[in-house]
């Protein structure tokens, strides 16, 4: 359907997906088997200004629009949502600098983001504490000129890829809400460390690892805005990063539908192309109402962060949930439609449905993000 | 350095069809696309600009059309392009092409490098790379797999062979035709795609580069291109599709039915 893309928007469209078509696609089954980090594929985007793409004029970006990096991100998601993720966890790891970051550290480190000479990680999860983010353990402590950081964060995409970790600490425990601090720490401070490759069920080329903190020490201005704004900052990042993982759902969705339709018209039983079976339509039928869905519903959410930056958190939640939700529904669908086909790995289905899995999962699990949702509507009802 | 690549518009090659009745290649609703080596000759330009520094300016002698692949080597990285086009100019053979070309490439002014593809997937002659170089009275190496370093002085590159490659070191100004392996050509970026949708691309008239009329287009052409057909074909043909154990595994296959090699 016709979105109405700007002459801008539709170029970056056409270039996200030539590079999906042309590189992306013909190297996934590669990167998904041997589950290598996707550096060429990386470097190409970089060149290619796409790491630009989230990063403010003013810094070295092309200005940081929710709606263009949707855009971007749904057509290298439709290539492989693997290599899409190791991309957009840059994005991730940059925000909390753009919404809390001072002057100086934006100067620092965003120009050098923007042309992909930096990958960045987004330290939030440990092992106790997951959807609660409340429940960190580690610590931050100011010694003299320095921080000192100690602990172990869990899952963290780009571990061991990236040059820049933005991580969250406690600084003052008997603060509470107001007791964690967020910090970049650089892949070569003293007492930083990554953990092993963890091995996952699908998004295999995306680099999973522990980050451990062991006296870690950082000069003193690297703390991301005042003490004790590190969960502000937290909740802030994942508003603005949310879309992204939406619109991995929507090509990720659309992929699948592609693959499912095409399949249906060549693959012949009883005589009959599959399609020809009003099941067959059916399931295809809804595949697309559900994804043309979706996707509506995400573009109308990027629009509205970039015009009402402030008021973000609902339309961020509910197009993540959507998205990923149909995203999940769909490849598994498009797996049904291929039958055996569909379960065999010569065939891209099957690992897009393992793919589609952790888009419910990360960045705030689904049930979490009907939580944000619910609590927005609280608020709104009580007024 | 100031670099300039020449560049030219051709047919997709996987679009051209042939008609079936005039046994004539069929243009018709074919897509324009840059000549694939020409890809080559614009990364090699723009990947030396970027390591030696200088700039680098694309050149097309076409119709209005070629304009997209000017604008397309901008959004590539190029700096600046001219397009050459003048209806004066059409039935050019390579003597007039090359004529013309060099006509708009001394209106540039000092060139140290001029960079082409090997050949033309139309034309088919690669005979423009070195016919301009005459004209332009530059060194010229043809065939270049790699180009090492550049100085203000000279070029140190490799020319491919049938059994190996030449290491040659040649003097600017020079000219080379480039073959795939030199290098791999980079996607567009978002910056460079704003750049070239505002790029101000001048046109060259016949009368702009100061061409002598009678040596330009079909009048400046003592080659002419009568007809273009395919050869008969000959005999059955079958083509073989599959990973190669098994074109091999339908080959052997094929020899077990008509008992060729018994
Ligand atoms: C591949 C991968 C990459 C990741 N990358 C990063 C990263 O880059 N940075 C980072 O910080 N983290 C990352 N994570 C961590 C991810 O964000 C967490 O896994 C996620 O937030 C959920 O936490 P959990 O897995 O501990 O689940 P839990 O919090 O243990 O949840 C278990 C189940 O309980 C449900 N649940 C929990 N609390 C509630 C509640 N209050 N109401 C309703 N249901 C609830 C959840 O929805 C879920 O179904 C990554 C994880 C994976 C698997
Ligand atoms: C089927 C066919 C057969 C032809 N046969 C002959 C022939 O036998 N003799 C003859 O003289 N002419 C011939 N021509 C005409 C010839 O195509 C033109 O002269 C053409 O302008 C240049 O020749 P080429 O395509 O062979 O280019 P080549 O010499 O193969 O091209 C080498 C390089 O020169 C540069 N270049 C070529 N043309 C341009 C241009 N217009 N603008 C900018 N850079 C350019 C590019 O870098 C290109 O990679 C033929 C044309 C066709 C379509």
């Amino acid at each position: 359907m016709d979105h109405f893309l700007s002459e801008d928007q539709q170029a970056i469209v056409d270039l996200a997906k030539q590079i999906s078509r042309e590189m992306i696609v013909p190297k996934r089954v590669y990167y998904d088997e041997t589950e290598e980090y996707p550096l060429d594929i990386v470097e190409t985007l970089a060149k290619s200004d796409f790491f630009a793409l989230f990063v403010p004029e003013e810094f070295g970006g092309l200005g940081g629009s929710c709606y263009d990096l949707v855009l971007a991100l749904e057509q290298i998601g439709h290539g492989c949502v693997g290599i899409a993720t190791a991309y957009a966890a840059s994005a991730l790891g940059t925000y909390p600098i753009i919404v809390g970051g001072s002057q100086e550290l934006k100067e620092k480190y965003l120009p050098k983001v923007a042309t992909g000479e930096l990958r960045a990680a987004f330290g939030l999860t440990e092992s106790n504490a997951g959807s609660d983010a409340g429940g960190i353990q580690t610590t931050a402590v100011l010694d003299g000129d320095e921080w000192v950081l100690n602990g172990t964060k869990q899952w963290i995409t780009n571990g061991g890829q990236a040059h820049i970790y933005t991580i969250i600490a406690i600084t003052d425990p008997h603060k509470g809400a107001r007791g964690a601090s967020m910090f970049i720490v650089e892949a070569d401070d003293p007492g930083f460390s990554c953990g092993p490759k963890e091995k996952k069920m699908g998004i295999r080329c995306s680099a999973t690892t522990e980050l451990i903190m062991k006296d870690c020490r950082i000069p003193k201005d690297r703390i991301i805005g005042r003490r004790g704004t590190g969960f502000i900052t937290v909740m802030k990042t994942l508003d603005k990063s949310r879309p992204g993982i939406a619109s991995l759902g929507v090509g990720l969705a659309q992929a699948a539908l592609d693959e499912a339709a095409s399949y249906a018209k060549t693959r012949y039983q009883f005589g009959k192309p599959i399609i020809s079976f009003q099941a067959v339509q059916h399931l295809l039928a809804d595949m697309a109402i559900e994804t043309e869905a979706a996707r509506a519903l995400l573009y109308v959410a990027a629009r509205h962060i970039d015009a009402h930056p402030k008021d973000m958190s609902k339309g961020s939640a509910m197009c993540k949930v959507k998205a990923t939700d149909v995203a999940m529904k769909v490849t598994t669908d498009a797996v049904q439609v291929l039958a055996g086909y569909g379960f065999m790995r010569e065939y891209p289905v099957e690992k897009m449905m393992r793919d589609a899995k952790i888009l419910q999962i990360y960045e705030g699990t689904n049930q979490i993000q009907r939580n944000v949702i619910g609590q927005e509507l609280n608020k709104e009802y009580t007024k | 350095m100031n670099i300039v690549v020449c560049i030219k518009q051709v047919p997709d090659a996987k679009d051209v069809r042939l008609d079936p009745e005039t046994n004539t290649l069929s243009r018709e609703g074919v897509k324009s696309v840059i000549n694939p080596y020409d890809r080559h000759a614009m990364e090699e330009g723009v990947r030396l600009k970027e390591e030696f520094g200088g700039k680098v300016t694309v050149v097309s002698m076409g119709p209005p059309q070629a304009r997209a692949i000017l604008e397309e080597a901008i959004s590539c990285g190029a700096d600046d392009a001219i397009l050459v086009s003048d209806r004066a100019f059409a039935g050019a053979d390579t003597l007039a092409t090359t004529y013309t070309l060099s006509q708009a490439i001394k209106k540039i002014g000092a060139v140290d490098l001029v960079i082409c593809g090997k050949q033309a997937t139309d034309g088919d002659t690669a005979q423009v790379g070195p016919g301009l170089a005459v004209r332009l009275d530059m060194a010229y190496v043809t065939c270049v797999q790699q180009v090492s370093t550049v100085t203000d002085k000279v070029v140190v590159l490799e020319r491919m062979m049938d059994d190996g490659y030449d290491e040659v070191e040649v003097e600017l100004p020079a000219l080379l035709t480039v073959v795939k392996e030199v290098n791999t050509p980079r996607f567009p970026s978002i910056r460079g795609l704003r750049k070239a949708r505002v790029a101000d691309i001048p046109s060259y008239t016949a009368e702009d580069i100061g061409a002598d009329v009678a040596m330009l287009g079909l009048g400046g052409s003592p080659t002419q291109v009568v007809k273009v057909f395919p050869p008969e074909p000959k005999g059955d043909r079958t083509i073989l599709t599959g990973s190669v154990d098994e074109i091999a595994e339908k080959l052997a296959e094929i020899f077990r039915e008509s008992s060729i090699g018994g």
